[in-house]
Protein backbone atom coordinates (compact mmCIF):
# COMPACT_ATOMS: atom_id res chain seq x y z
CA UNK A 1 0.00 0.00 0.00
CA UNK A 2 1.22 3.34 -0.99
CA UNK A 3 1.25 6.46 1.30
CA UNK A 4 -0.82 9.12 -0.19
CA UNK A 5 2.81 11.34 -0.35
CA UNK A 6 4.41 8.58 -2.60
CA UNK A 7 0.76 8.35 -4.91
CA UNK A 8 1.72 12.16 -5.44
CA UNK A 9 4.94 11.73 -6.27
CA UNK A 10 4.37 9.21 -8.49
CA UNK A 11 1.50 11.41 -10.66
CA UNK A 12 3.34 13.78 -11.18
CA UNK A 13 6.88 11.68 -12.25
CA UNK A 14 4.13 10.05 -14.82
CA UNK A 15 2.97 12.85 -15.86
CA UNK A 16 5.95 14.89 -16.43
CA UNK A 17 7.32 12.06 -18.48
CA UNK A 18 4.11 11.45 -20.19
CA UNK A 19 4.37 15.61 -21.62
CA UNK A 20 7.73 14.24 -23.10
CA UNK A 21 7.10 11.48 -24.99
CA UNK A 22 3.87 13.48 -26.21
CA UNK A 23 6.45 16.45 -27.17
CA UNK A 24 8.11 13.63 -29.07
CA UNK A 25 5.13 11.85 -30.48
CA UNK A 26 4.14 15.93 -31.97
CA UNK A 27 7.86 15.93 -33.86
CA UNK A 28 7.92 12.46 -34.80
CA UNK A 29 4.44 12.92 -36.52
CA UNK A 30 5.89 16.23 -38.35
CA UNK A 31 8.53 14.67 -39.43
CA UNK A 32 7.16 11.69 -40.73
CA UNK A 33 4.33 13.00 -42.71
CA UNK A 34 7.56 14.54 -44.45
CA UNK A 35 9.41 11.57 -44.18
CA UNK A 36 6.65 9.07 -45.95
CA UNK A 37 5.53 11.06 -48.70
CA UNK A 38 9.49 11.77 -49.55
CA UNK A 39 9.71 7.80 -49.25
CA UNK A 40 6.40 7.01 -51.41
CA UNK A 41 7.09 10.01 -54.13
CA UNK A 42 10.55 8.50 -55.08
CA UNK A 43 8.87 4.58 -55.47
CA UNK A 44 8.05 5.77 -59.30
CA UNK A 45 11.03 6.69 -60.15
CA UNK A 46 13.02 3.62 -58.62
CA UNK A 47 10.51 1.00 -59.70
CA UNK A 48 11.38 2.36 -63.43
CA UNK A 49 15.27 2.54 -63.05
CA UNK A 50 15.12 -0.67 -61.86
CA UNK A 51 13.00 -2.46 -64.65
CA UNK A 52 14.96 -0.76 -66.92
CA UNK A 53 18.64 -2.13 -65.26
CA UNK A 54 16.94 -5.27 -66.12
CA UNK A 55 15.48 -4.62 -69.59
CA UNK A 56 19.01 -3.31 -70.29
CA UNK A 57 21.14 -5.95 -68.14
CA UNK A 58 19.46 -8.85 -69.50
CA UNK A 59 19.83 -7.88 -73.60
CA UNK A 60 23.22 -6.68 -73.50
CA UNK A 61 24.18 -9.34 -75.75
CA UNK A 62 28.08 -10.33 -75.71
CA UNK A 63 28.81 -7.32 -73.52
CA UNK A 64 29.22 -7.78 -70.12
CA UNK A 65 30.10 -4.90 -67.32
CA UNK A 66 32.42 -6.06 -63.98
CA UNK A 67 29.66 -4.80 -61.80
CA UNK A 68 26.87 -7.15 -63.48
CA UNK A 69 29.92 -10.68 -62.78
CA UNK A 70 28.93 -13.26 -60.68
CA UNK A 71 31.26 -14.66 -58.39
CA UNK A 72 31.06 -17.40 -55.97
CA UNK A 73 30.64 -15.70 -52.33
CA UNK A 74 33.71 -16.49 -50.46
CA UNK A 75 33.33 -12.71 -48.44
CA UNK A 76 30.26 -10.67 -48.89
CA UNK A 77 29.51 -7.04 -47.51
CA UNK A 78 26.12 -5.73 -45.84
CA UNK A 79 25.27 -2.27 -45.86
CA UNK A 80 23.39 -1.78 -42.91
CA UNK A 81 20.61 0.71 -42.15
CA UNK A 82 19.33 2.07 -39.22
CA UNK A 83 18.43 5.02 -37.48
CA UNK A 84 20.66 7.41 -35.58
CA UNK A 85 18.75 7.11 -32.00
CA UNK A 86 16.42 4.89 -30.23
CA UNK A 87 12.96 4.99 -28.38
CA UNK A 88 11.02 3.89 -31.94
CA UNK A 89 10.08 0.66 -30.84
CA UNK A 90 11.63 -2.70 -32.31
CA UNK A 91 12.86 -0.88 -35.32
CA UNK A 92 16.58 -1.03 -35.08
CA UNK A 93 16.10 -4.54 -33.23
CA UNK A 94 13.99 -6.08 -36.01
CA UNK A 95 17.29 -5.09 -38.73
CA UNK A 96 19.64 -6.21 -36.60
CA UNK A 97 18.10 -9.30 -35.82
CA UNK A 98 18.40 -9.87 -39.62
CA UNK A 99 22.19 -8.39 -39.85
CA UNK A 100 22.81 -11.22 -36.84
CA UNK A 101 22.12 -13.98 -39.33
CA UNK A 102 25.17 -13.05 -41.41
CA UNK A 103 28.45 -14.96 -40.45
CA UNK A 104 30.46 -13.33 -38.55
CA UNK A 105 34.07 -13.86 -40.27
CA UNK A 106 33.50 -13.76 -43.97
CA UNK A 107 31.18 -10.01 -43.02
CA UNK A 108 32.15 -7.07 -43.05
CA UNK A 109 29.49 -4.09 -42.63
CA UNK A 110 28.94 -0.83 -44.38
CA UNK A 111 26.76 0.99 -41.68
CA UNK A 112 24.63 4.06 -42.21
CA UNK A 113 23.17 5.39 -38.84
CA UNK A 114 24.49 5.68 -35.37
CA UNK A 115 23.10 2.59 -33.74
CA UNK A 116 24.22 0.68 -36.71
CA UNK A 117 27.80 1.40 -35.96
CA UNK A 118 27.31 0.82 -32.56
CA UNK A 119 25.69 -2.67 -32.99
CA UNK A 120 28.36 -3.70 -35.26
CA UNK A 121 30.77 -2.43 -32.95
CA UNK A 122 28.91 -4.25 -29.71
CA UNK A 123 28.74 -7.58 -31.56
CA UNK A 124 32.56 -7.86 -32.51
CA UNK A 125 31.36 -7.40 -36.41
CA UNK A 126 33.90 -6.77 -38.43
CA UNK A 127 33.45 -2.63 -39.69
CA UNK A 128 34.46 -1.19 -43.09
CA UNK A 129 33.37 1.96 -42.81
CA UNK A 130 30.37 3.99 -41.35
CA UNK A 131 28.00 6.72 -42.73
CA UNK A 132 25.84 9.20 -41.39
CA UNK A 133 22.49 10.41 -42.92
CA UNK A 134 20.79 13.27 -42.41
CA UNK A 135 16.57 13.78 -41.50
CA UNK A 136 15.99 14.20 -44.94
CA UNK A 137 18.38 12.23 -46.57
CA UNK A 138 21.07 13.85 -49.59
CA UNK A 139 22.45 12.32 -52.72
CA UNK A 140 25.89 13.23 -51.75
CA UNK A 141 24.84 11.22 -48.57
CA UNK A 142 24.05 8.02 -50.42
CA UNK A 143 26.18 8.99 -53.56
CA UNK A 144 29.40 8.27 -50.54
CA UNK A 145 27.55 4.24 -49.42
CA UNK A 146 27.58 3.54 -52.93
CA UNK A 147 30.94 4.39 -53.90
CA UNK A 148 32.12 2.80 -50.95
CA UNK A 149 30.21 -0.73 -51.71
CA UNK A 150 31.52 -0.49 -55.42
CA UNK A 151 34.77 -0.03 -54.79
CA UNK A 152 34.96 -3.44 -52.37
CA UNK A 153 32.84 -5.10 -55.00
CA UNK A 154 35.58 -4.00 -57.88
CA UNK A 155 38.27 -4.23 -56.39
CA UNK A 156 37.51 -7.84 -55.12
CA UNK A 157 37.74 -7.17 -51.31
CA UNK A 158 34.00 -8.63 -51.14
CA UNK A 159 32.07 -10.82 -53.80
CA UNK A 160 28.84 -10.22 -52.89
CA UNK A 161 26.78 -6.90 -51.07
CA UNK A 162 23.79 -6.66 -49.33
CA UNK A 163 21.59 -4.20 -47.66
CA UNK A 164 19.91 -5.11 -45.00
CA UNK A 165 17.37 -2.42 -44.03
CA UNK A 166 13.63 -1.20 -43.18
CA UNK A 167 11.23 -1.32 -45.64
CA UNK A 168 8.75 1.16 -45.21
CA UNK A 169 4.91 -0.03 -45.48
CA UNK A 170 2.29 2.32 -43.65
CA UNK A 171 2.78 3.87 -40.34
CA UNK A 172 2.16 0.47 -38.28
CA UNK A 173 4.39 -1.74 -40.64
CA UNK A 174 7.75 -1.59 -41.31
CA UNK A 175 9.49 -4.60 -42.70
CA UNK A 176 13.17 -5.75 -42.15
CA UNK A 177 14.83 -7.02 -45.19
CA UNK A 178 18.10 -8.25 -46.69
CA UNK A 179 18.14 -7.31 -50.85
CA UNK A 180 20.96 -8.22 -53.30
CA UNK A 181 22.47 -4.87 -54.15
CA UNK A 182 26.05 -6.25 -55.87
CA UNK A 183 26.76 -7.88 -58.29
CA UNK A 184 23.57 -6.11 -60.40
CA UNK A 185 20.97 -8.39 -60.88
CA UNK A 186 17.57 -8.96 -60.11
CA UNK A 187 16.32 -8.50 -56.79
CA UNK A 188 14.02 -11.38 -56.04
CA UNK A 189 12.97 -10.68 -52.45
CA UNK A 190 11.05 -7.85 -53.61
CA UNK A 191 8.14 -7.71 -55.68
CA UNK A 192 7.91 -4.55 -57.59
CA UNK A 193 4.76 -3.26 -59.09
CA UNK A 194 4.36 -3.22 -62.92
CA UNK A 195 7.35 -5.34 -63.25
CA UNK A 196 7.36 -8.41 -65.88
CA UNK A 197 8.22 -11.45 -63.96
CA UNK A 198 12.09 -12.43 -64.24
CA UNK A 199 11.07 -15.62 -66.63
CA UNK A 200 8.63 -13.33 -69.04
CA UNK A 201 11.94 -10.69 -69.40
CA UNK A 202 14.04 -14.11 -70.06
CA UNK A 203 11.49 -15.32 -72.44
CA UNK A 204 11.90 -12.04 -74.62
CA UNK A 205 15.51 -12.88 -75.87
CA UNK A 206 15.44 -9.30 -78.40
CA UNK A 207 18.50 -7.72 -78.00
CA UNK A 208 18.91 -3.70 -77.04
CA UNK A 209 20.05 -1.25 -79.16
CA UNK A 210 21.96 1.19 -77.05
CA UNK A 211 23.01 4.76 -78.52
CA UNK A 212 26.22 5.15 -78.51
CA UNK A 213 27.20 1.94 -77.26
CA UNK A 214 26.58 -0.61 -74.46
CA UNK A 215 29.68 0.67 -71.93
CA UNK A 216 28.46 4.22 -72.05
CA UNK A 217 24.83 3.65 -71.35
CA UNK A 218 25.47 0.85 -68.94
CA UNK A 219 28.09 2.66 -66.99
CA UNK A 220 25.81 5.54 -67.05
CA UNK A 221 22.47 3.21 -65.92
CA UNK A 222 24.57 1.85 -63.57
CA UNK A 223 26.05 4.40 -61.36
CA UNK A 224 22.27 5.99 -61.02
CA UNK A 225 21.06 3.04 -60.18
CA UNK A 226 23.10 2.02 -57.32
CA UNK A 227 23.49 5.65 -56.36
CA UNK A 228 19.38 5.67 -56.10
CA UNK A 229 19.27 2.22 -54.69
CA UNK A 230 20.73 3.45 -51.32
CA UNK A 231 18.76 6.66 -51.80
CA UNK A 232 15.37 4.78 -51.77
CA UNK A 233 17.08 2.54 -49.02
CA UNK A 234 17.30 5.64 -46.95
CA UNK A 235 14.12 7.27 -47.69
CA UNK A 236 12.38 4.38 -46.72
CA UNK A 237 14.52 3.89 -43.58
CA UNK A 238 14.05 7.56 -42.59
CA UNK A 239 9.89 7.18 -43.10
CA UNK A 240 10.11 3.46 -41.19
CA UNK A 241 11.83 5.16 -38.51
CA UNK A 242 10.02 8.56 -38.08
CA UNK A 243 6.25 6.33 -38.32
CA UNK A 244 8.15 3.86 -35.37
CA UNK A 245 8.97 6.46 -33.40
CA UNK A 246 5.87 8.18 -33.92
CA UNK A 247 3.75 5.15 -32.77
CA UNK A 248 5.71 4.14 -29.89
CA UNK A 249 6.11 7.32 -28.43
CA UNK A 250 2.00 7.35 -28.94
CA UNK A 251 1.91 4.39 -26.85
CA UNK A 252 4.12 5.69 -23.95
CA UNK A 253 1.81 8.93 -24.05
CA UNK A 254 -1.10 6.30 -23.53
CA UNK A 255 -0.21 4.23 -21.22
CA UNK A 256 1.46 7.16 -19.39
CA UNK A 257 -2.10 8.46 -18.87
CA UNK A 258 -3.35 5.62 -18.11
CA UNK A 259 -1.47 5.26 -15.66
CA UNK A 260 -2.02 8.35 -14.16
CA UNK A 261 -5.60 7.86 -14.00
CA UNK A 262 -5.23 4.53 -12.16
CA UNK A 263 -2.70 6.39 -9.83
CA UNK A 264 -5.28 9.55 -9.50
CA UNK A 265 -8.29 7.03 -8.24
CA UNK A 266 -6.07 5.78 -5.86
CA UNK A 267 -4.90 8.65 -4.53
CA UNK A 268 -8.53 10.07 -3.96
CA UNK A 269 -9.87 7.09 -2.95
CA UNK A 270 -6.96 6.97 0.24
CA UNK A 271 -7.61 10.89 0.28
CA UNK A 272 -11.24 10.12 0.72
CA UNK A 273 -10.93 7.16 3.29
CA UNK A 274 -8.46 10.21 5.39
CA UNK A 275 -11.42 12.61 5.30
CA UNK A 276 -13.97 10.02 6.16
CA UNK A 277 -11.73 8.45 8.95
CA UNK A 278 -11.39 11.85 10.70
CA UNK A 279 -14.65 12.60 10.01
CA UNK A 280 -16.02 9.39 12.35
CA UNK A 281 -13.17 10.68 15.38
CA UNK A 282 -14.46 13.92 14.93
CA UNK A 283 -17.65 12.41 15.61
CA UNK A 284 -16.63 9.52 17.93
CA UNK A 285 -15.39 12.55 20.03
CA UNK A 286 -18.37 15.03 20.14
CA UNK A 287 -20.39 11.81 21.33
CA UNK A 288 -18.51 10.50 24.21
CA UNK B 1 -1.30 -3.49 -83.89
CA UNK B 2 -1.11 -0.82 -81.75
CA UNK B 3 -0.53 2.42 -83.03
CA UNK B 4 0.22 4.66 -79.68
CA UNK B 5 3.03 4.70 -77.44
CA UNK B 6 2.85 5.02 -73.95
CA UNK B 7 4.50 7.73 -72.73
CA UNK B 8 5.96 7.87 -69.07
CA UNK B 9 8.37 10.69 -67.80
CA UNK B 10 9.67 9.60 -64.25
CA UNK B 11 11.54 12.04 -61.98
CA UNK B 12 12.36 11.22 -58.76
CA UNK B 13 10.01 14.09 -57.65
CA UNK B 14 6.87 12.72 -59.36
CA UNK B 15 5.61 11.40 -62.29
CA UNK B 16 5.34 13.89 -64.70
CA UNK B 17 4.31 12.35 -67.73
CA UNK B 18 1.95 9.53 -68.29
CA UNK B 19 -0.23 9.53 -71.60
CA UNK B 20 -0.84 7.10 -75.02
CA UNK B 21 0.61 9.45 -77.34
CA UNK B 22 1.43 8.84 -81.72
CA UNK B 23 4.93 10.64 -81.81
CA UNK B 24 7.45 11.30 -79.26
CA UNK B 25 10.67 13.57 -80.02
CA UNK B 26 13.80 14.00 -78.07
CA UNK B 27 17.16 14.69 -77.86
CA UNK B 28 19.39 11.77 -77.39
CA UNK B 29 23.08 11.74 -77.07
CA UNK B 30 23.58 11.45 -81.08
CA UNK B 31 21.19 14.39 -81.89
CA UNK B 32 17.56 14.69 -82.16
CA UNK B 33 15.08 11.30 -82.78
CA UNK B 34 12.03 10.85 -83.55
CA UNK B 35 10.01 7.95 -81.57
CA UNK B 36 6.69 6.48 -83.43
CA UNK B 37 5.32 3.33 -82.40
CA UNK B 38 6.51 -0.22 -83.49
CA UNK B 39 10.55 1.28 -82.91
CA UNK B 40 13.25 -0.88 -82.47
CA UNK B 41 14.26 -1.72 -78.82
CA UNK B 42 16.54 1.08 -77.80
CA UNK B 43 18.06 2.19 -74.88
CA UNK B 44 19.74 5.91 -75.00
CA UNK B 45 21.09 9.00 -72.87
CA UNK B 46 18.59 11.93 -73.03
CA UNK B 47 20.31 15.32 -73.26
CA UNK B 48 18.89 18.26 -71.20
CA UNK B 49 17.01 20.48 -73.24
CA UNK B 50 13.28 20.26 -75.09
CA UNK B 51 11.28 17.91 -76.03
CA UNK B 52 7.52 17.33 -77.73
CA UNK B 53 5.34 14.35 -77.25
CA UNK B 54 2.66 14.41 -80.09
CA UNK B 55 -1.13 13.50 -78.97
CA UNK B 56 -5.13 13.95 -80.34
CA UNK B 57 -3.56 16.52 -83.40
CA UNK B 58 -1.77 18.38 -80.77
CA UNK B 59 2.11 18.92 -79.18
CA UNK B 60 2.92 18.96 -75.78
CA UNK B 61 6.36 20.57 -75.43
CA UNK B 62 8.47 19.58 -71.84
CA UNK B 63 11.67 20.56 -70.86
CA UNK B 64 13.57 18.14 -69.72
CA UNK B 65 16.99 17.42 -67.83
CA UNK B 66 19.75 14.68 -68.57
CA UNK B 67 18.21 11.20 -67.82
CA UNK B 68 17.81 7.64 -69.72
CA UNK B 69 15.63 6.85 -72.26
CA UNK B 70 14.22 3.36 -72.63
CA UNK B 71 12.28 2.38 -76.08
CA UNK B 72 10.24 -0.23 -76.94
CA UNK B 73 7.94 -1.23 -79.78
CA UNK B 74 4.72 0.48 -77.27
CA UNK B 75 6.19 2.22 -74.65
CA UNK B 76 9.04 4.95 -74.32
CA UNK B 77 9.90 5.41 -71.06
CA UNK B 78 12.14 8.16 -69.74
CA UNK B 79 14.08 8.50 -66.65
CA UNK B 80 15.92 12.39 -65.83
CA UNK B 81 16.16 14.63 -63.06
CA UNK B 82 13.59 16.82 -64.11
CA UNK B 83 10.81 17.71 -66.54
CA UNK B 84 8.60 20.46 -66.73
CA UNK B 85 5.81 21.15 -68.92
CA UNK B 86 6.17 24.37 -70.74
CA UNK B 87 3.17 26.26 -69.96
CA UNK B 88 4.19 25.64 -65.92
CA UNK B 89 7.49 26.88 -67.14
CA UNK B 90 8.26 29.96 -64.27
CA UNK B 91 10.57 31.65 -66.47
CA UNK B 92 11.83 34.47 -63.78
CA UNK B 93 12.75 31.35 -61.93
CA UNK B 94 14.64 29.18 -63.92
CA UNK B 95 16.88 32.74 -64.84
CA UNK B 96 17.42 33.02 -61.37
CA UNK B 97 19.03 29.21 -61.26
CA UNK B 98 20.61 30.01 -64.09
CA UNK B 99 22.63 33.02 -62.89
CA UNK B 100 22.89 31.62 -59.51
CA UNK B 101 24.43 28.23 -60.85
CA UNK B 102 26.82 30.47 -63.47
CA UNK B 103 27.93 32.41 -60.62
CA UNK B 104 28.89 29.54 -59.19
CA UNK B 105 30.79 28.18 -61.97
CA UNK B 106 33.38 31.03 -60.88
CA UNK B 107 34.37 29.61 -57.78
CA UNK B 108 37.05 26.35 -57.17
CA UNK B 109 34.50 23.63 -56.75
CA UNK B 110 35.06 19.72 -56.63
CA UNK B 111 34.46 17.49 -59.24
CA UNK B 112 31.19 16.26 -57.39
CA UNK B 113 29.97 19.78 -57.12
CA UNK B 114 31.21 21.13 -60.43
CA UNK B 115 29.09 18.15 -61.88
CA UNK B 116 26.23 18.86 -59.95
CA UNK B 117 25.92 22.81 -61.17
CA UNK B 118 26.90 22.04 -64.40
CA UNK B 119 23.52 19.63 -64.31
CA UNK B 120 21.15 22.28 -62.71
CA UNK B 121 22.83 24.97 -65.42
CA UNK B 122 21.62 22.85 -67.98
CA UNK B 123 18.17 21.94 -66.44
CA UNK B 124 17.81 25.95 -66.40
CA UNK B 125 19.00 26.64 -69.71
CA UNK B 126 16.65 23.85 -71.13
CA UNK B 127 13.53 25.66 -69.33
CA UNK B 128 14.72 28.74 -70.44
CA UNK B 129 14.91 27.96 -74.46
CA UNK B 130 11.49 25.99 -74.33
CA UNK B 131 9.83 28.48 -72.47
CA UNK B 132 11.50 31.25 -74.83
CA UNK B 133 10.25 28.90 -78.16
CA UNK B 134 6.93 28.96 -76.80
CA UNK B 135 5.89 32.59 -75.99
CA UNK B 136 2.79 33.25 -77.18
CA UNK B 137 3.03 35.51 -79.97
Amino acid sequence: MHSIRDLRRRIRSVSSTAQITKAMQMVAASKMRKAQQSALAGRPFAYLLYRIQREATTRLGEFSHPLLEKRDVRKRAVILIAADKGLCGALNGNVFRVASRFDLQSTVFITAGRKAAQFVARTGRQLAAKFEYADSPRFSDSAAIAACARDLFLRKEVDQVQVVATRFVNTLTQDPIALDYLPVGAITELKIPGMESEEELKADEAESLFEPNPETVVAYLLSHYLNLYIHQALLDAKASEQSARMVSMKNATDSANHLIHDLSLEYNKQRQGNITKELLEIAGGQTE
Amino acid sequence: MANTLKLEIVTPDATVYSEDVEMVTLEGVEGEMGIYPQHVRLMTQLMPGEMVAQKGGHDDFLAVGEGLVEITNDRVAILTDMAVRAENIDEAKAEEARQRAAARLQEQLSSQDLASVNASLARSLAQLSVKRRHRRP
